[in-house]
């Protein structure tokens, strides 16, 4: 059987139907890993029981009993979904040996469908960043171009899909880090509505925004991934009670009388031209397929980066405040200190542990939430926050779907914008929207730029319409020409 | 003195900690004791990525104080993070309540030396309770088993006057959880914590003085001295030109007076802000008042009820609804014997005695409420006197034997056959002819001995009522 280029859900049917063993195709992954992470440093822990996992599945397929859906799929999974007895890191010093009792429900329900974790994949420290250049363990590289970041925060996870080190993948996306990164590696990524997936064991950057999501080389890979992570969970309040669509046997990319809205503020001269190029083929390949495209208007968007970054930062100083030291994690070195003051106990310990990027937004946030300023900024965001989600509910009253780049630009050199914080920010101006608002958004494969690197571009939906994703991102996966270009790394 | 020119003004936060089974987010076990950390889970013991989720049972014993208290149950309350950092403090946050608590403007009422007084509420709001450091010397461990444990904090308003007030109001809070069935308000133990806000201020004046917290007040009693200590040493302060500080004292119960914790002049920074892990807890209309039917009759309302429907005193009515068993109890006796007085006499004498001794809890005597009440009837039937009644309590509460059977096995059924007692008398009178003659010249004391005699040859078993008639008529002749 040919590993390299089949499908995740081909492959779960054929280790269901016994025509090639999850052990078998787990050692694929874990050679392909041990021959191209040195490179990419897409993982920064390598499941050293995956061999054993899959010969459970193996196991089980020959006992007759079915192991699920995801029937012996390798999947790399993010660095921020707690792993019950292998590490989880959040790629940050801090908790470079924490190692979970328990694992995020997203974590057992990817086991429980008979998925293998191969992996932890390398993100920006604690989720923050947007080039997977804020990692303690080192930047990961994008696989079409190892110059060039992979985007992030969900950069190995995007990487290791691009170069067919794992056939799935999970990122989290508090601001655009699935689909940003999955834009840079020409991947299928998507954020789902805010409540649809459990946040249980996911190491939090900003609980009102966080979401796992599924990543993978396919519209029906996503979405049988989705299917898989997705619904109410006891240990999370904010799941909600909906049901979950089995979108993967239901996918059709006829879009007759299906209208996609192009708001306006994301169509400007930000964007650069390869971009704009791959957006408008996009545009005219959902026309082909008999979409209507309507001009539509989103004004608050503009203000979405700000009040992302007041709310982001806001909670993540709060979420971040548990590591101090005390019960688990990082702690600075007293050794042959007689005694140490609280106080320098904690800065020591957060201020060695932390990196920059971390310390940046912990010391924004606690700014933002401090007497005297929380008017001004946490509740102000907010309000601007209500009224940006009511302005997107107006606009799907117009249309079923927005499509909008995912990012001004494509994948951009390692180390050219990481001084640049601004210019770092301005990437997630088109993505932070969906977070705030609460939506789903995706990010879907639509083209390549002059130099050879992936674009995306993105499409959201109402509250849990994921379907409506699902259904343009298939209509583009068949419409759009597939240039037969490969990652430099293959 | 110049006390009178001053009037104390007292607020006091009553900590509440609610009896649930489980913690207030997690599934562990929220009982006291249990051996270091040994009821921690990744929720409580703020570990990566681990989620709060509301005890509704928390929830449902707050909306029941909340409505005994006379609260407002707000349809929609907010939980937000009060931040700061503390080794015993896993998260780096408390998840509480802040600008939108569960229950607002309530009040309570006391008796208080025969006058009525009223305490408002100004809030009650869900917390989670902080972890255990124990210092040991060099070194400090964390125990994190009352981590995440529910209380319920209970503002009042800045309404008493007195320290006795301030008891009396933290007594009341006591009474009310009890009978809710929420809270022990074990203060010695900790599930009923009470911090005073104390300031002073001439009398006449409307404007506050300086504020000062006490804390560590494990008993009524301390709460009263500490507040009483507190109100001299500021009138102190402010007779003798010295600043009043706003600060945090400890009371020292040893040395009865408060010292100083910390300073509050630089107001902590606890940075709010609602809770993003939870929903906003959205109650019914509906649900509230069912919680409210189902609430039990509070002990005011309980004792003002005995006053009327069983015409008992107040003092009486006061004590015996201090507790809704021994209130249930006292009930169940009046119930059987048809004498609320009688019953009420019984319960609190006897009955409390033997309890208070044996430490036990009403329904858990050994004299069963029916059996009080049959012994009570026994002595309105004239079956048995009042004293003889004393000892068949006592051997009832020794064995469990139901006092007819007691009084059957040892015969103790009182003699009112007034041929035999009249016999029984003239043998006292024939064998004591000289008292018979001292009381006829006028020593009327003598009557008394007469009696005993009678008494004594009857084994207590004459009935004093026929013993008396008899002889004063006897005597007379």
């Amino acid at each position: 059987m040919d590993l390299h280029n089949v499908s995740m859900s081909d492959l779960a049917n054929a280790v269901r139907s016994n025509k090639v063993s999850a052990a078998e195709v787990t050692k694929y992954f874990l050679d392909r890993i041990a021959a191209l992470n040195p490179v990419l440093n897409a993982f920064i822990t390598v499941n050293p029981h995956a061999l054993s996992e899959a010969a459970e599945v193996d196991a089980k397929v020959a006992r007759g009993d079915d192991p699920g859906p995801l029937a012996g799929v390798p999947v790399a999974v993010k660095d921020l979904l707690c792993t019950d007895g292998l590490r989880t890191t959040a790629a940050s010093k801090m908790l470079e040996n924490f190692v979970p009792p328990y694992s995020a429900t997203v974590v057992r329900r990817l086991q429980g469908a008979g998925a293998i974790i191969i992996g932890k994949t390398n993100l920006d420290e604690f989720a923050m960043g947007s080039s997977n250049e804020t990692s303690a363990f080192g930047p990961v590289r994008n696989p079409w171009n190892p110059e060039y970041v992979p985007g992030g925060s969900s950069g190995g996870s995007a990487a290791a899909l691009a170069a067919g080190l794992a056939p799935a993948a999970i990122g989290t996306d508090t601001g655009g880090s699935i689909r940003q990164p999955a834009s840079f590696c020409g991947v299928y990524g998507l954020k789902p509505t805010y409540g649809r997936v459990s946040r249980y064991g996911m190491i939090a950057y900003a609980s009102s925004l966080d979401q796992a999501g599924p990543m993978a080389r396919s519209t029906e890979d996503c979405a049988r991934l989705l299917e898989v992570i997705a619904g109410h969970c006891r240990f999370d309040s904010t799941t909600a009670k909906v049901d979950v669509p089995k979108w993967s046997s239901d996918l059709n990319g006829e879009l007759k009388g299906l209208k996609v809205g192009l708001p306006k503020e994301c169509f400007t001269s930000e964007v650069e031209e390869d971009v704009e190029r791959v957006t408008q083929n996009a545009i005219e390949a959902l026309k082909k397929r008999g979409a209507e495209i309507v001009e539509v208007s989103i004004p608050l968007s503009k203000h979405a980066v700000s009040v992302y970054y007041l709310i982001a930062t806001s909670e993540a100083s709060s979420n971040l405040a548990r590591y101090d030291g005390i019960r688990y994690g990082y702690r600075a070195d007293f050794r042959g200190r007689t005694s140490v003051d609280l106080e320098e106990f904690y800065s020591r310990t957060r201020g060695e542990g932390f990196g920059h990027e971390v310390k940046r937004r912990i010391m924004l946030g606690t700014y933002a939430l401090s007497a005297g300023y929380y008017d001004a900024y946490y509740r102000k965001a907010s309000q601007v926050r209500r009224l940006l989600r009511d302005q997107f509910l107006k606009v799907f009253e117009q249309c079923d779907v927005l499509l909008t780049p995912v990012a001004t630009s494509p994948a951009f050199k390692l180390n050219s914008r990481l001084m640049d914080p601004i210019a770092m920010v301005m990437n997630d101006v088109f993505t932070t929207s969906a977070n705030l608002a609460g939506i789903p958004a995706m990010s879907c494969p639509a083209g390549f730029s002059r130099d050879g690197l992936p674009i995306g571009v993105q499409l959201m939906a109402k509250h849990f319409d994921e379907a409506r994703l699902f259904q343009v991102s298939f209509a583009l996966e068949e419409t759009l020409e597939r240039e037969e270009r490969v990652p430099h790394v293959f | 003195m110049f006390f009178n020119a001053y009037e104390a003004v007292i607020g006091l936060e009553i900590h509440v900690q609610l009896q649930t089974k489980s913690k207030m987010f997690c599934s562990d076990s929220a009982a006291f004791g249990g051996s270091d950390n040994e009821h921690t889970c990744p929720v409580c013991a703020g570990l990566p990525g681990a989620l709060p989720v509301v005890n509704e049972r928390a929830l449902e014993y707050s909306v029941k104080t909340g409505l005994a208290l006379n609260c407002r149950i707000n349809p929609r309350s907010v939980f937000s993070r009060k931040q700061y950092f503390y080794p015993d403090l896993p998260k780096g946050y408390q998840i509480s309540q802040y600008d939108k608590p569960l229950c607002e403007n309530g009040h309570v009422e006391f008796f208080l030396d025969g006058h009525r007084k009223r305490v408002s509420i100004v809030r009650a709001h869900m917390e989670e309770d902080a972890g255990k450091s124990l210092h040991h010397g060099e070194y400090t461990l964390i125990d994190l088993n009352r981590a995440g444990v529910p209380l319920l904090e209970i503002v009042s308003g800045p309404d008493m006057r007195t320290p006795a007030e301030a008891a009396e109001y933290a007594r009341t809070i006591r009474r009310i959880v009890r009978y809710l069935g929420v809270c022990d308000g074990n203060l010695e133990e900790g599930s009923m914590r009470c911090d005073c806000n104390v300031s002073v201020r001439k009398r006449g004046e409307s404007r506050l003085g300086t504020k000062v917290e006490i804390k560590n007040l494990n008993s009524f009693r301390f709460i009263e001295k500490a507040i009483e200590y507190e109100i001299i040493r500021q009138i102190d302060c402010l007779e003798s030109g010295d600043p009043i500080h706003q600060e945090t004292r400890l009371y020292d119960p040893d040395k009865n007076r408060t010292f100083m914790m910390r300073s509050k002049e630089e107001v902590q920074d606890y940075r709010y802000f609602p809770e993003p892990d939870l929903l906003a807890v959205e109650l019914d209309a509906e649900w509230i008042q069912k919680v409210k039917q189902n609430l039990p009759e509070l002990p005011l309302a309980r004792a003002e009820r005995f006053m009327n429907e069983y015409k008992l005193p107040a003092y009486d009515a006061f004590i015996l609804t201090q507790e809704r068993d021994l209130a249930d109890y006292f009930e169940e006796v009046a119930h059987a014997c048809g004498n609320p007085k009688s019953a009420s006499n019984w319960v609190m004498t006897e009955f409390m005695r033997e309890l208070n001794e044996a430490k036990k809890e009403p329904f858990d005597a050994p004299v069963s409420a029916k059996s009080l009440g049959k012994l009570i009837e026994l002595i309105d039937k004239g079956t048995i006197s009042g004293r003889i009644a004393k000892s068949v309590f006592a051997e009832m509460w020794q064995t469990a034997k139901e006092p007819e059977t007691i009084v059957k096995e040892k015969g103790l059924v009182q003699v009112t056959d007034t041929a035999a007692i009249a016999k029984i008398i003239d043998d006292v009178l024939t064998a004591n002819p000289s008292a018979v003659t001292e009381y006829k010249s006028g020593k009327e004391k003598l009557f008394g001995f007469f009696v005993g005699q009678v008494m004594k040859a009857t084994k207590g078993q004459a009935s004093p009522a026929v013993v008396n008639d008899l002889l004063k008529e006897k005597l007379k002749s």
